[in-house]
């Protein structure tokens, strides 16, 4: 069991930030995230664009920005679940929260955070009957978190983006058969990824499927084969396989944080402008997941939320203590 | 002529049917956004996560050439059509008089 001042879901620009506000005032944060890195969108859909409105920043990479701010939040030595995702949230008693991710890791804290933007980063599924059957553990996957699980065994990736694309080359060297589908002639993908992988399959070590769109998942307990067909000739293959990881890219859902008994209005949360409380006292939203009147959603706005939640959940941490607040400028950043 | 008409195919097969002004810079992104459709548009608008997929039903041959970037990205996806585009790279203009389009993302 984790136990932290605040648990914080998601590790986004705003997420990030908060664990310096609420470093500030002495509170502990643990950060909860469904991606396998800090950054949120801005590491996952965007690093490489330049944000134009951050404060001071005549202009800063997306993942320059996350960099700096998880720099800015490290005196206050954070720490963080990833790959993971907060599937029940359960208020046990004033100052006592307890959640629970997908794979069982429990967290008890004093405060909960939600900073979550859009929501869960979930990898879209094609449109291939019975996928879900050979889902958990029985061939289908939509994530490569450990590589080294594939050693020695079959796979095929389907997909033409760049994360297709790097999947297949790395993993090349990694199965004992590695084929990789795309849907049409040619990637558009990173070139120098192109050519790794045209050069890969004139080798054999990648077998190459284009124009080609899955059709069937088989098996009995766990997958066992993959039927596709060529939409040019419409040709049926079947291919033998132990692992099939279709990668379709990533789309957001506000996901179990809809059940956690939040006023929830067009997927977003309703807080409490004063200090970005949520209904449940001792819940906050900060960032792009809440809602208000004349909401921006804008990261500069969610470092201010950040700043405004972090005193309001000290208070409710520890009701009766006065706190003045004090000027880093004065009292500088004091590592704990 | 600063209005156009767009049309909306909807879930249920009916056709909605909007006015959009041409001089207001919006794309058919924000456009359609502003008008309470059910679009994501996670990436603000910069071709990155294909959330704004729409499939042009009519009147695809009148629209903007595909760039590269927004091709890349619609061929990442399971549902791409052979009239796809991402409305955030359609910007609203005379050109677009009258396309029917289904929207395509996630949720829808």
């Amino acid at each position: 069991m984790i136990t932290t001042d605040l648990a914080i879901i998601g590790a986004g620009p705003v997420g990030l930030f908060a664990i310096f506000e609420a470093g500030l005032l002495k509170m502990r944060c643990h950060l909860i995230d469904y991606l396998p890195q800090a950054g949120g969108q801005l590491s996952e859909i965007y690093p490489k664009k330049p944000i134009y409105d951050i404060p001071g920043y005549p202009s800063v990479l997306a993942q320059e920005l996350i960099d700096n701010l998880l720099e800015q939040a490290e005196p206050f030595h954070p720490t963080y679940t990833f790959g993971e995702r907060i599937e029940t949230l359960e208020k046990r008693d004033e100052r006592d929260f307890l959640l629970t991710t997908n794979l069982g890791t429990q967290i008890q804290a004093k405060v909960v955070v939600i900073a979550g933007g859009l929501g869960c980063f979930e990898p879209r599924k094609p449109e291939v009957s019975g996928l879900a059957q050979f889902e958990n553990g029985k061939g289908i996957n939509y994530m490569i978190l450990d590589p080294e699980k594939y050693r020695g065994q079959r796979m095929i990736i389907a997909g033409g983006g760049d994360s297709a694309l790097d999947w297949a080359i790395y993993l090349s060297e990694v199965c004992s058969e590695l084929t990789l589908v795309h849907r049409s002639e040619s990637f558009r993908g990173a070139p120098d990824s192109v050519n790794k992988v045209m050069k890969l399959a004139e080798e054999g070590k990648i077998k190459l499927f284009l124009n080609t769109n899955l059709q069937t998942v088989n098996g009995k307990d766990r997958l066992e084969t993959v039927s596709m067909v060529n939409t040019k000739t419409h040709e049926l293959q079947v291919v033998h396989t132990d692992h099939l990881i279709p990668l379709f890219g990533l789309s957001p859902k506000l996901g179990p944080i809809e059940n956690f008994g939040l006023n929830i209005d067009k997927s977003a949360i309703v807080v409490n402008t004063d200090d970005y409380s949520t209904n449940i006292e001792g819940i906050y939203a900060i960032g792009d997941i809440n809602t208000y009147k004349n909401k921006l959603k804008l990261i500069l706005c969610g470092f201010h939320e950040a700043a405004l939640m972090s005193h309001s959940a000290y208070k409710y941490i520890n009701p009766g203590v006065k706190y003045t607040m004090k000027y880093t400028t004065v009292q500088g950043v004091n590592e704990f | 002529m600063t209005d156009i008409k767009i049309n909306i195919h909807n879930p249920d097969q009916t056709l909605t049917t909007l006015e959009a002004p041409t001089d207001m810079g919006l794309s058919l992104m924000e456009f359609l956004k502003g008008n309470d459709y059910d679009i994501l548009a996670t990436c603000g608008g910069m071709a990155l996560c294909a959330t704004c997929h729409v499939s042009v039903i009519n009147g695809f041959e009148k629209l903007s050439e595909i760039s590269d970037d927004e091709y890349a990205m619609l061929d990442t996806l399971p549902n791409i059509t052979e009239t796809s585009r991402l409305s955030c790279q359609l910007k609203l203009a005379e050109n677009m008089d009258n396309i029917t389009v289904k929207l395509m993302g996630d949720g829808n």
